[in-house]
């Protein structure tokens, strides 16, 4: 295969004691990395043995099929940027200051900074949306003004590859998408490499090409997000113990409370999620049903729900199922119904309702303001 | 802003080069004996004037004055040096002991060579004072490494200051009475008795650290930002900090060899200079450095000689007296920023 990056049994860790072994990591120009694992697996170690921050302890390393070990650091910093964890302590220095460092490796003997110069910068500037603060000290503003200004720094060497070490750990939701904008935009524009790290699960698997998920002392896994974020993947992944993630959805879900059941939901459509999420709160175990397996409750119901009641897609709800909705609803004491009006493929919920009042149930209906179904 | 920034700075140049020439003159003119400035004019343009006047002017006034200038810049440049290499700004070359290394070697060799009646030159004593600049400086990064805090690698320098301090006097103490009355004075800090020689080494010396310091103004200013980018920059670290290294144990020792230990000029010129230009490139700062650490010693100079004349105050009381509230003030700064 043809990569423009690619590792070969790189080995990484301190003090030539071995953390993570046999990384083996092919990636295209213009492609998106993104590195997950759990806290403390040695993300960072591997960006940083990457970006020559730390010695490798075994391997290779091939940038545009050169080993990178074997580059001079001016030709390297043409090359790679990083924009790493590392908070940094500057005196005296605008942000602007900050961001023209990345200009470094194209300046002369004294680093004195051309008019192009000026033009680059003000473009980085200008592309993460820094122009307004550009003049303020760069110890007095926020961790994720700060973020954006060493992105805007890193964009100003013009590399080819850029390394990002939790890049949106101190950002807001809006500058969050904006920063990993950026990082597309110049990926498709400028063919940039990146390889990063995030927490966010859900936002790695929307962003990256692939992703590399590591554990342990080994590579648990490298490929498109679509193999990696196979269902139940990503509770192995984290070994965790409370809660719930949807590696379809990218969302989490808290702890389903461990008790028996006396609350019967009706839902469907999409009109129970919150309310499955409000008796979550409350710490009320709940049964609920019947639902298509592609509808948008389901996922939630079955990370909350103490048991779904559920039935195949695209099909009329079997006469078995029904049978059993009307078990579980018999032991319940009371209901709880989301919805307005039934449809003729799910006449059996109408029907689950009618058995409550008929039993004499107590049937909480939530109130339908702005909602449609 | 950025036309703001350059006016600025070339203010604080004219203001720096001006502060220099005045004190220069004023260090020449006042003194037991007045020498006015027609004087000096006439002493220029070959006039005649009285001999005692031209000796006082040519062997006493003008390479003291030379001497404070050189060394004072010599001095704040090892500090800024040592400043941005422990990213501490309250290092310096004698907070960090290394001024105090440079003499228990000076020290040692004068009383070893005297004892043996040979003579002492200039090129000795700078030799000796870079290797015992050299000693502590291995000492304080040895204790870098270990301990991470600020105010703890200050401490630890300050015990190497007195540990040096504490050996220097015992030398002294079972030196000749003639050695004695020579090292007492040296080791106090004093510019005075500089001779033209000596101010011809001290200058080649400085010009040409000054010139080594000034190319490596480039990798300085990525340094700023912290080893990890300026690694990714394509700095060489490991070759900047043995320069950094190097280059600022040759200043701290060619001020020691000549005038002794002088305290905290090297910490408070820079900062002052720092706050003066409202930047901290490296390209601007070293040159500045150099002009301040000047004014700040012809200054201290001059009222070290003045003060209580005819008796001379030594040159750290009066550096002492200026430097150390800076050093307070820029503690007092920090502490206040990492609150907020």
């Amino acid at each position: 295969m043809d990569y423009y990056f690619e590792t070969r049994q790189m080995c990484v860790g301190y003090h030539k004691r071995p953390l993570i072994k046999d990384i083996e990591i092919g990636l295209k120009k213009g492609e998106i990395l993104t590195l997950i694992g759990p806290n403390g697996a040695g993300k960072s170690t591997v960006l940083k043995s990457i970006a020559r921050q730390l010695e490798m302890i075994s391997g290779v390393v091939y940038l545009d099929k050169e080993d990178m070990t074997r580059m001079s650091g001016t030709k390297l910093s043409q090359k790679m940027a990083v924009v790493l964890t590392d908070k940094i302590k500057t005196e005296m220095m605008t942000c602007e200051d900050v961001v023209a460092t990345g200009r470094y490796p194209y300046t002369g003997r004294f680093g004195i900074l051309s008019k192009e110069d000026y033009e680059i910068i003000k473009e980085a500037m200008e592309l993460v949306h820094i122009t307004e603060i550009k003049d303020k000290d760069f110890g007095e503003i926020s961790d994720g003004q700060r973020q954006r200004v060493m992105l805007a720094r890193a964009i100003c060497q013009e590399p080819e590859i850029i390394i990002l070490d939790e890049p949106t750990s101190y950002l807001d939701v809006k500058y969050k998408l904006e920063f990993l904008s950026i990082l597309q935009e110049m990926q498709r524009k400028k063919g940039l490499t990146v390889i990063m790290s995030l927490h966010e699960l859900e936002l790695a698997a929307r962003v990256s090409d692939k992703i590399l998920c590591i554990r342990g002392e080994y590579v648990d896994r490298f490929g498109k997000p679509e193999e990696i974020f196979a269902p139940g993947y990503i509770v192995e992944l984290f070994s965790i113990a409370s809660g719930s993630f949807d590696e379809e959805n990218g969302s989490m879900e808290l702890e389903a409370p461990k008790k028996e059941a006396k609350v019967f939901v009706i839902a469907g459509g999409g009109t129970g999620r919150n309310v499955y999420r409000s008796l979550q709160r409350q710490g009320i175990a709940f049964i609920t049903g019947i639902l298509f397996e592609n509808d948008v409750d389901y996922p939630v119901a079955k990370a909350l729900a103490s048991e779904v009641i559920c039935s195949q897609s695209f099909e009329p709800i079997s006469e078995d199922a029904l049978q059993r909705a009307r078990q579980k609803l018999a032991s319940c004491t009371s209901v709880i119904c989301c919805r307005k009006k039934f449809g003729t493929l799910d006449k059996e919920n109408s029907e689950l309702l009618h058995c409550a009042r008929e039993w004499g149930i107590k049937v909480d209906y939530v109130p339908f303001q702005n909602r449609e179904n | 802003m950025q036309k703001d920034r350059k006016a600025r700075c070339i203010f604080a140049f004219i203001l720096l080069t001006i502060g220099v020439v005045i004190f220069c003159i004023l260090n020449v003119c006042i003194g037991s004996v007045k020498i006015s400035l027609s004087d000096i004019g006439k002493a220029v343009t070959g006039k005649e004037i009285s001999k005692t006047v031209v000796t006082i002017l040519w062997e006493i006034r003008l390479p003291r004055a030379l001497a404070a200038m050189i060394l004072g810049g010599a001095l704040a440049l090892a500090g800024y040096l040592l400043q941005t290499f422990f990213h501490n700004p309250i290092a310096g070359p004698f907070v960090l002991g290394i001024s105090s290394g440079a003499k228990m070697i000076v020290a040692l060799v004068m009383v070893f060579m005297m004892g043996r009646a040979i003579k002492v030159t200039s090129l000795t004593m700078i030799i000796a004072a870079f290797f015992g600049a050299m000693l502590s400086m291995g000492f304080v990064l040895l204790m870098s490494r270990k301990v991470n805090s600020m105010s703890m690698l200050v401490v630890s320098g300050v015990m190497i200051g007195y540990i040096c301090s504490a050996i220097t006097e015992l030398v002294v103490t079972f030196a000749n009475d003639a050695d004695i009355v020579n090292l007492h004075n040296w080791s106090r800090g004093s510019f005075s008795g500089m001779t033209w020689e000596q101010v011809m080494v001290m200058s080649v010396i400085t010009a040409v650290t000054f010139g080594a310091v000034f190319l490596l103004s480039k990798p300085l200013s990525a340094y700023q930002l912290g080893e990890a980018y300026a690694q990714n920059m394509g700095v060489n670290i490991a070759r900047l900090r043995v320069w950094l290294v190097v280059l600022s144990s040759i200043l701290s020792a060619c001020i020691v060899a000549y005038a002794g230990p002088i305290s905290f000029v090297g910490v408070a010129a820079p900062h002052l200079v720092k706050s003066l230009m409202k930047t901290t490139k490296p390209i601007l700062m070293i040159p500045a450095c150099f002009l301040g650490g000047s004014v700040f010693c012809l200054f201290c100079d001059l009222l070290a000689r003045n003060l209580l004349a005819p008796t001379e105050l030594s040159i750290s009381t009066v550096t002492a007296v200026f430097g150390a509230p800076v050093v307070l003030w820029i503690m007092i700064k920090r502490r206040k920023e990492r609150t907020i």
